[in-house]
């Protein structure tokens, strides 16, 4: 007796999974030609940070949020974890310039440009929790500083930059957790789409608008 | 030209139809992990990170007891900057807005502070053995109102010409002060001895994480603004965006920061809640940049990309 998987849940994400994202492409072991400059780096190295900063942030987090001001081991990792944050600042705002010059939107690539730029915007309140988490007088001068622009904005009510306790669940659980998906999802549609090709040159001026524009989102995700 | 041209056009970037390289996607993410690992131990080796220590209520009321009596006389008579601040800790005021927009007031007071309750009577009821000090709450306490005024506001005027002695008191001209004079030095007393501290963090429950009360009771004083200064952290300085001591701060916020140091922000009573607005409609147009007209053509009229892509343009040529 045969069994049939038509109704089965797990088998239409299996295949559409698969279909989206086949082995090859996830895991390409090819780059079309025209992939061959430093700017390219840059987004491997903000992933390279984002890899670093998660490591350090997680040998403090297993020591408590008191660890690094009074042993040099701890004040040695909270260093490091503030070095990657800067590099990976450094790099993912290179990224996007480098992005936004190739117009890397192009050819149903919008999402690739939205994770990306959404991607910045959440790591921004994901370093500010963590500079409001260091129980020291940065702290205590940022999080005074900053409240009023959260309470002018409404969100002071469940975004509290004096409270230590909430700031410190933020900026180790649900910030990372938010860039961390993001990233992924980035990826991922980097891997699916690929790298945007390069202009065609050959084009008159008349089509410049048509070409760098982005179809309706329907469109694109088509 | 049409949305079909259009959509034609777009097409044709879509899969890349041209030539491939060997490319190695784990061994450049292993190399570039090994890379940025190194180049962070090098920078931590090198220039290590900052670690100024906090401030304390007790090191405030050592270091200048006039100001923290100042700053502790506005608390209890409701006007320091806590006190008439507004939601999210009291109703003294509707807070900023844009127009007739009040984000401010949506969640209304969701950390409610009485600083005349919360920061001054309160931590006094604490101390025991003190019947003096405790009659003399008593005695403010149920005053009138007008009274209370007449008190706290001859007592500020008072403290303008107040001098810090040696041993960390202070002595302020004489004058009709009431149960003021008598509540004021115990509580600079008991700031000094570190009482106060804890005080301000005591809740319902034995855990705490929420330091608040404390960092509003601070912030309203001068102590937290002057080391600021020092370590060019005011917000005329460019703020948060800088780190205490030479080290690089949050520049990516300098967006932020920026119009701070311009007018009508500079000046405004509503420049938090006016920045937050432009920086939500500058934000939602950076994520939405491939669809803004003009913007997501820059690219092409200023041909950056013909460096980054030199080696193929030069390769098709």
């Amino acid at each position: 007796m045969s069994v049939s998987n038509e109704t089965s849940w797990t088998a239409k994400v299996r295949e559409r999974a698969v279909g989206a994202l086949p082995p090859e492409k996830l895991l390409a072991d090819k780059q079309p030609v025209y992939v061959a400059s430093w700017i390219y780096v840059f987004g491997v190295l903000s992933l390279a940070s984002l890899i670093v900063i998660i490591g350090s942030g997680s040998i403090l987090a297993l020591k408590g949020p008191g660890w690094w001001h009074f042993t040099s081991v701890g004040h040695f990792f909270n260093s490091t974890h503030l070095w990657s944050v800067e590099l990976f600042f450094f790099f993912i705002v290179i990224h996007l310039w480098g992005k936004y010059w190739m117009a890397a939107w192009r050819g149903g690539r919008a999402r690739v440009w939205i994770t990306g730029a959404v991607t910045f915007l959440v790591a921004i309140p994901c370093a500010l929790t963590g500079y409001v988490s260091q129980q020291n007088f940065d702290a205590q001068w940022i999080s005074t500083q900053a409240k009023d622009a959260m309470n002018a904005a409404g969100i002071g009510a469940f975004f509290n930059l004096l409270n230590f306790g909430q700031m410190y669940s933020y900026h180790i659980l649900l910030l990372p957790a938010a860039v961390v998906a993001l990233v992924i999802a980035h990826v991922l549609l980097v891997r699916k789409h690929g790298v945007v090709p390069p202009f065609e040159v050959r084009q008159t001026s008349e089509t410049v608008e048509a070409e760098t524009a982005t179809p309706p989102v329907e469109e694109v995700h088509s | 030209m049409s949305r079909r041209e259009r959509r034609a056009q777009d097409e044709r970037y879509r899969t890349w139809k041209g030539g491939y390289r060997p490319y190695d996607l784990i061994k450049e993410a292993s190399i570039a992990v090994g890379v940025v690992t190194g180049l962070v131990l090098l920078l931590t080796i090198l220039f290590s990170s900052p670690d100024e220590r906090p401030s304390t209520v007790q090191s405030w009321a050592r270091t200048d007891p006039v100001d923290f009596v100042t700053t502790a006389t506005t608390q209890l008579d409701g006007t320091s900057g806590t006190a008439t601040y507004g939601p999210p800790y009291n109703h003294a005021s509707d807070g900023q807005h844009i127009l007739f927009i009040r984000p401010q007031k949506w969640f209304g007071v969701s950390h409610p502070i009485d600083t005349a309750q919360d920061f001054v009577i309160a931590p006094l009821r604490s101390i025991p053995g003190q019947p003096v000090l405790q009659s003399a709450v008593s005695a403010y306490q149920s005053a009138s109102a007008k009274q209370q005024a007449a008190w706290t506001t001859a007592y500020e005027n008072a403290l303008g010409k107040a001098k810090a002695n040696s041993d960390g008191s202070i002595t302020v001209p004489a004058g009709s002060y009431g149960p003021v004079s008598t509540i004021m030095p115990a509580l600079l007393s008991f700031a000094q001895a570190g009482g106060l501290d804890g005080a301000l963090l005591t809740s319902k429950q034995f855990y705490q994480t929420d330091y608040t009360k404390p960092l509003l009771f601070m912030a309203d004083g001068g102590l937290l603004e002057s080391r600021a200064q020092a370590e060019h952290l005011l917000g005329s300085q460019w703020g948060i965006m800088n780190e205490t001591g030479s080290f690089p701060g949050q520049s990516w916020l300098w967006l932020y920061t920026f119009w701070y140091q311009i007018k009508p922000f500079s000046t405004s009573a509503n420049a938090d809640v006016l920045v937050m607005a432009i920086m939500g409609v500058l934000s939602l147009a950076f994520i939405l940049v491939p669809f803004i007209p003009g913007v997501r053509s820059v690219p092409r009229w200023i041909p950056v990309y013909k460096l980054i892509w030199r080696d193929y343009y030069r390769a098709r040529a």
